[in-house]
């Protein structure tokens, strides 16, 4: 075992299975929600895309969506890095690939915050 | 040498040449099964649900960036490579989600035989493409009735 497990992970697995597992089962309802908002949304023009994203409890749900869902990718991309990316390449993949989900993230929060403020502006 | 566990695959052929021996499991031993498939399926679709998350947050971050931004969001969303797109995405999501409710009962120790996987494979497989297939086509109509209202009703 001690050789095996030389790139880190010895001690993470079971934490990573149930961070895995608990994000999935959150991800249940707040997809589900977003399938809802996805139907209304289609086709929508600006005023009504800023107008339903930029309500308060939407943007909320938005946040925890975004949130959640790059969370659960970003654990499940690392583990199709490590079983694929091996040597040298391994460190610099696993950094981008919990860089690219947070930026990711902290984009979608942005807009989502940026869109509740726009949208304050359009109704006052 | 970039592994050390590379030492392991050296071997040699009948010849005396050095070759590379395969790592295990080696893919291209097995037949390809219902099962195997809805497992690598399983995490393409994962990745491919990632990707349309990101391209959904470009949507969002293009709202919020001023109206003519969102205007090319949309001739995006409107074209046909977009809305082949956002099927793709709808049917990774979908597939992914089912696949991790199935997880999810295998966690439990429930369905692992091997004619209980078989059986829920297929089940799976036709849940996934009726609700994937009903959700783009239930998008792909809220999106013509909201035309058609915007219009007026005249095309």
């Amino acid at each position: 075992m001690g050789s095996s497990s030389s790139a880190g992970d010895r001690h993470s697995g079971t934490g990573h299975w149930i961070a895995e597992r608990a994000s999935a089962a959150a991800l249940l309802p707040l997809t589900g929600w977003f399938a809802v908002q996805m139907l209304r949304l289609s086709g929508a023009d600006y005023d009504e895309a800023v107008e339903q994203n930029g309500r308060p409890g939407h943007a909320a749900m938005l946040m925890l969506l975004i949130g959640t869902t790059f969370y659960h990718a970003e654990g499940g991309l690392q583990v199709i890095a490590d079983d694929y990316v091996h040597g040298a390449a391994r460190k610099p993949v696993r950094i981008a690939i919990r860089a690219g989900m947070a930026g990711l993230a902290l984009t979608g929060l942005v807009s989502v915050l940026r869109v509740a403020g726009l949208r304050r502006r359009l109704t006052s | 040498m970039q592994d050390v566990r590379e030492a392991f695959y050296v071997g040699s052929r009948s010849d005396g040449t050095l070759t590379r021996r395969p790592m295990s499991p080696h893919l291209q031993v097995y037949k390809m099964r219902l099962s195997m498939f809805m497992s690598i399926a399983s995490r393409v679709t994962g990745v491919v649900a990632t990707a349309g998350a990101a391209l959904a947050v470009g949507w969002l971050a293009a709202l919020a960036w001023s109206p003519a931004a969102f205007a090319r969001a949309r001739k995006v969303t409107g074209s046909v490579p977009g809305q082949v797109i956002l099927a793709g995405w709808i049917l990774s999501l979908v597939w992914h989600m089912v696949g991790g409710l199935r997880h999810f009962l295998w966690d439990t120790g429930h369905r692992y035989q091997r004619r209980a996987i078989n059986r829920d494979g297929r089940i799976a497989l036709g849940v996934i493409l009726l609700t994937a297939a009903g959700l783009t086509g239930a998008v792909a109509g809220v999106s013509r009735m909201r035309a058609v209202a915007r219009t007026g009703g005249v095309r």
